[in-house]
């Protein structure tokens, strides 16, 4: 079987931070790493995976982004395609996701296609259904779990608002989500590292992915961005430190009731 | 393509700070901006001088005149229709009455038309209904695919979807089938210039981005729930309704549902993306048992349960209670955390809601930074104690 792990190279949110004064991103000394979510999938998939399976990550971007798939390498794909061309930027998610089936159709056969929850900077859960849409195959979101592969079958785990349900897919299908059970990123271990250096790696341009050039990029996206800026600050809030819990909880009823939230 | 205008720039620095993926430098007193670029903008709107500019492809000759109205799709779960589906439908009107055009409701699934009532009393001027019994439940093949063929019919100007599991697997399946943009977890939705103004979120919650969607209708979006306010009540207004009939065939479903396992009503009575009130329990709690405690406030709050990751990877509670980065976003008036230090992913999953209150041990917990009202104290006592208080005084409120 081949599968396909579509991956993102991401700024860590987690290390950005809000200039108190001016209320701005302060972007310096934030690390780009691979998508955590991105991950999570492609471990799904490495878990899997069996003896002649391939594990093919892709990915779109700049070319540092060679970097996360260095990373997917040394976790264990066999093959890293970057597709990256300057034709590629200012993709909004129907532009990216035209970019990745294109890769995808030029691979040729799959059988199944992972892609992580979402990606930490864009939040917008998009890119794979529409990547599924396109390819006219099914598409299962937020999946848990991969509970079984037989034949031309899969079985997932899947979240639902109220607890989870087991669903059945024929093959070909897209698969998105996937929760580890810690949030923490492992990185592989440096002989891995090495090794990956090793494995094939290929940058594609519009040249290879045939396609439009009207369907890429800035030209192809449908939405466009026209302002970004920072939320409003949240008021310092009032922490109540007393002895006894029994005061504590009063003056937080007196509050509450004063500013009128109860 | 992005350009500097060499004449205008300064090297102020401005847009190297603002970039948010780092790929403008100064370089002898001059902004050039590298191939991490993505073309987000955010350099555009912080230079005073006008120095940078974006320059996108004209698109003429599209007659997009013919796109009216001002629709949402329906979401029905457990035979009820979800409050976000109301939510949708009180902003559908405003951005309609300011568009002068019909805000119009699509109610999609089996024996809906006894749904109608719910949104024509409630201000919509067209009910579409698309009734099946194979549209019972939601499944993403037959929906996209009823969907696709009743926008491509009726063509509306916009489509609100909600944000939910459903919505957010709906939505793409249909923007990308139509090749139409789509704006995901909106949190701000408004008219400017005749356009779709989405605000949304991003980078965890850290900046807001107004999209517009200029060139392909309808302009679409999912909402999140529990942001917009609800349709009201009105006086009866003089509301249509257009049924389409539907073929759907679901034996031939690619994907098909198996088993569905629910969590304990005690567990998860409201689900948290919904919730007005929410009360959250963390590492904290301290063991399964202890979220009575939780529940128990829950309960007289009538607020929904939620948790932490810690908590729900210890086993305490269902995965599907967990807010925060990899569990659900949420935006309630009130938001309690209780033993919650309040890491980056918890935080990003509800630092939008209203009031947060927080009640931790450790005085330096990163919860606090984001809380409105908060105690020190060991949640095993203080949340009790709160529990017994705010039952006293909302029996005296009545």
């Amino acid at each position: 079987m081949r599968f396909i792990v579509c991956v993102k190279q991401v700024p860590d949110t987690t290390e950005v931070k809000i200039d108190p004064e001016t209320n701005t991103l302060i972007r310096e000394g934030v690390p780009s790493i691979l998508n955590p979510f991105d991950q999570f999938a492609l471990e799904e998939a490495i878990k899997i995976k069996q003896e002649n399976d391939e594990i093919v990550a892709i990915s779109m971007g700049p070319p540092q982004a060679k970097k996360a798939l260095l990373k997917c390498l040394a976790l264990g794909a066999d093959k890293a395609i970057l597709l990256s061309d300057k034709a590629f930027s200012g993709a909004d998610t129907w532009a990216t996701s035209y970019t990745l089936t294109q890769c995808i159709r030029k691979i040729g056969v799959f059988n199944i296609i992972f892609c992580g929850l979402q990606a930490i900077d864009g939040d917008t859960a998009q890119v794979g259904p529409e990547i599924a849409a396109q390819l006219g195959i099914p598409q299962i979101t937020y999946v848990e779990s991969i509970e079984k592969l037989e034949g031309k079958k899969l079985e997932a785990k899947v979240q639902t608002d109220d607890g989870y349900k087991i669903v059945e897919a024929k093959l070909p299908a897209l698969i998105t989500g996937i929760t580890p059970s810690s949030f923490e990123p492992t990185n592989p271990p440096m002989m891995n590292i090495m090794k990956a250096n090793k494995k094939p790696f290929s940058t594609w341009t519009i040249d290879d992915i045939g396609g439009s050039s009207d369907n890429y990029g800035l030209n192809g996206s449908l939405t466009e961005v026209i302002k970004v800026y920072s939320p409003p600050a949240r008021q310092q809030g009032i922490v109540i430190e007393e002895e006894k819990s029994e005061a504590a909880v009063q003056k937080l009823i007196e509050l509450l009731s004063k500013d009128k939230v109860i | 393509m992005i350009i500097v205008d060499k004449e205008k720039c300064t090297g102020c620095g401005i847009c190297e700070k603002a970039c948010p993926f780092g790929a403008i430098k100064i370089v002898e007193k001059i902004a050039v901006i590298g191939d991490e670029c993505t073309l987000c903008g955010a350099c555009v709107d912080q230079c005073n001088l006008k120095a940078i500019s974006i320059q996108r492809k004209k698109f003429e000759d599209v007659d997009l005149s013919q796109y009216q109205a001002v629709w949402i799709v329906v979401e029905i779960k457990d035979d009820k229709v979800r409050n976000v589906s109301f939510e949708l439908l009180g902003k559908a009107i405003e951005l309609a009455n300011e568009l002068k055009q019909d805000p119009c409701v699509l109610l999609i699934g089996n024996n809906v038309k006894r749904f109608i009532q719910d949104f024509s009393n409630r201000g919509a001027k067209k009910i579409y209904i698309a009734e099946n019994e194979d549209l019972k439940d939601y499944h993403t093949e037959t929906y996209s695919s009823v969907i696709t063929g009743i926008i491509s019919k009726y063509k509306p100007n916009i489509v609100l979807y909600p944000a939910t599991i459903n919505g957010r697997d709906l939505a793409p399946r249909v923007a990308a089938t139509l090749k139409l943009g789509l704006t995901a977890d909106c949190t701000g939705l408004s008219i400017k210039d005749g356009l779709l103004l989405q605000t949304r979120p991003a980078f965890g919650g850290n900046i807001m981005a107004d999209i517009i969607c200029p060139i392909s209708r309808p302009q679409m979006a999912t909402v999140r729930p529990n942001v917009m306010e609800m349709a009201v009540i009105q006086d009866k207004i003089n509301t249509e309704i257009i049924e389409i009939p539907v073929k759907v065939d679901i034996q031939g479903l690619k994907v098909k549902t198996k088993e569905i396992i629910r969590g304990t009503a005690s567990e998860c009575g409201i689900p948290v993306c919904e919730a007005d009130t929410i009360v959250s329990g963390g590492r904290g709690v301290g063991s399964k048992e202890n979220f009575n405690i939780i529940e128990n406030l829950a309960s007289v709050l009538n607020a929904a349960v939620g948790a932490s990751r810690a908590a729900v990877d210890l086993g305490w509670i269902p995965k599907s209670q967990q807010v925060g980065q990899s569990g659900s976003t949420v935006s309630p008036k009130i938001y309690i955390a209780c033993g919650i230090s309040g890491t980056i992913q918890h935080l990003v999953g509800m630092k939008s809601s209203d009031i947060i209150i927080a009640i931790n041990k450790d005085p330096n917990a990163p919860i606090f930074d984001v809380a409105n009202y908060g105690i020190v104290g060991d949640l095993k006592t203080v949340v009790p104690l709160l529990t017994e208080a705010l039952k006293k005084r909302l029996q005296n409120n009545n």
